[in-house]
């Protein structure tokens, strides 16, 4: 998981919006009841966003400055596991640093998906800083029709 | 008479404009800040954005940051979960004087955007030389 970082003093306007963000989750979240099992804290990095066609999955993990080769995408029962390691920066004795927002470290973050999709049929790529696992849906069987004698 | 209010209308125009785009909900890209002797080093997070979406400027003493997300979404798709729920990044520093915003040099890869703002070079910290008798 990504440690917790300094936030940068400037940053006014980054409260106010973190402050909506969790007043909307607490508002609009029902966080009293019960939540998925698999269900992360509001602010775990990297944010993943989850979309269905009629045909596929996509899971778009927002994980910039990645080494490519070194991104673990799994599937198992259903859930797909993503990892990653972003290095830390070398501490640089002639540099003053005035702000670390960025998260550095591992990652690791599972997606259960839906129940109807085809393990057998899934692509991953990383671009922009985006890594995009598209996993295909099976087919739903037509309703046949059965004709009565 | 009739100059006066054309004047005002485009003055109009323009606030309206730069009020929209202000209204135009972004997230804040997290920063590493880091200065040495020669100047300033900023990083930026802002995964989903390329070299087409990146907009920089620099306006008086401010450097302004801006990106549009645009990742690869196949027709018909429908968020189920979303935790990054708008596309696009906007943030905003005040640069001191001694920064050289003509040599701004800007490198987006992988969604990090590295700025490197140099310094004056009369700004530089340099060592004088006494001499003696």
């Amino acid at each position: 998981m990504f440690n917790s970082l300094l936030n940068h003093p400037n940053s006014l306007f980054g409260h106010f919006d973190r402050l909506q963000r969790e007043l909307d989750d607490v508002l609009f979240g029902l966080s009293s009841l019960p939540s998925s099992i698999r269900s992360v804290a509001t602010g775990t990095l990297p944010q993943i966003n989850v979309g269905r066609t009629p045909q596929s999955v996509e899971v778009y993990a927002f994980a910039p400055g990645l080494d490519a080769s070194k991104i673990e995408v799994t599937l198992d029962r259903g859930v797909l596991r993503l990892s990653g390691e972003r290095v830390k920066p070398e501490a640089n004795e002639r540099q003053r640093v005035y702000a670390r927002e960025r998260a550095a470290g591992r990652f690791d973050r599972s997606v259960s998906l839906p129940e109807d999709i085809d393990p057998e049929h899934v692509k991953a790529n990383y671009r922009d800083g985006v890594l995009q696992v598209s996993i295909a849906r099976r087919e739903t069987p037509q309703p046949k029709r059965i004709s009565v004698q | 008479m009739s100059k006066e209010i054309t004047q005002t209308d485009k003055q109009q125009t323009a606030v309206e404009t730069a009020g929209e785009r202000a209204n135009e909900r972004a997230a804040t890209p997290a920063v590493d800040v880091l200065e040495d002797e020669t100047g300033i080093t900023l990083l930026a997070d802002m995964p989903g954005v390329s070299r087409d979406n990146l907009d920089l400027r620099v306006e008086g003493d401010a450097l302004h940051i801006e990106g549009r997300v645009q990742a690869q979404t196949p027709a018909g798709l429908e968020a189920i979960y979303a935790e990054l729920r708008v596309p696009r990044y906007r943030r905003s520093f005040t640069l001191s004087r001694e920064l050289d915003t003509a040599r701004i040099d800007a490198n987006l890869k992988d969604g990090v955007l590295t700025l490197r703002i140099p310094k004056q070079v009369h700004a530089q910290p340099r060592r004088i030389t006494v001499n003696a008798g």
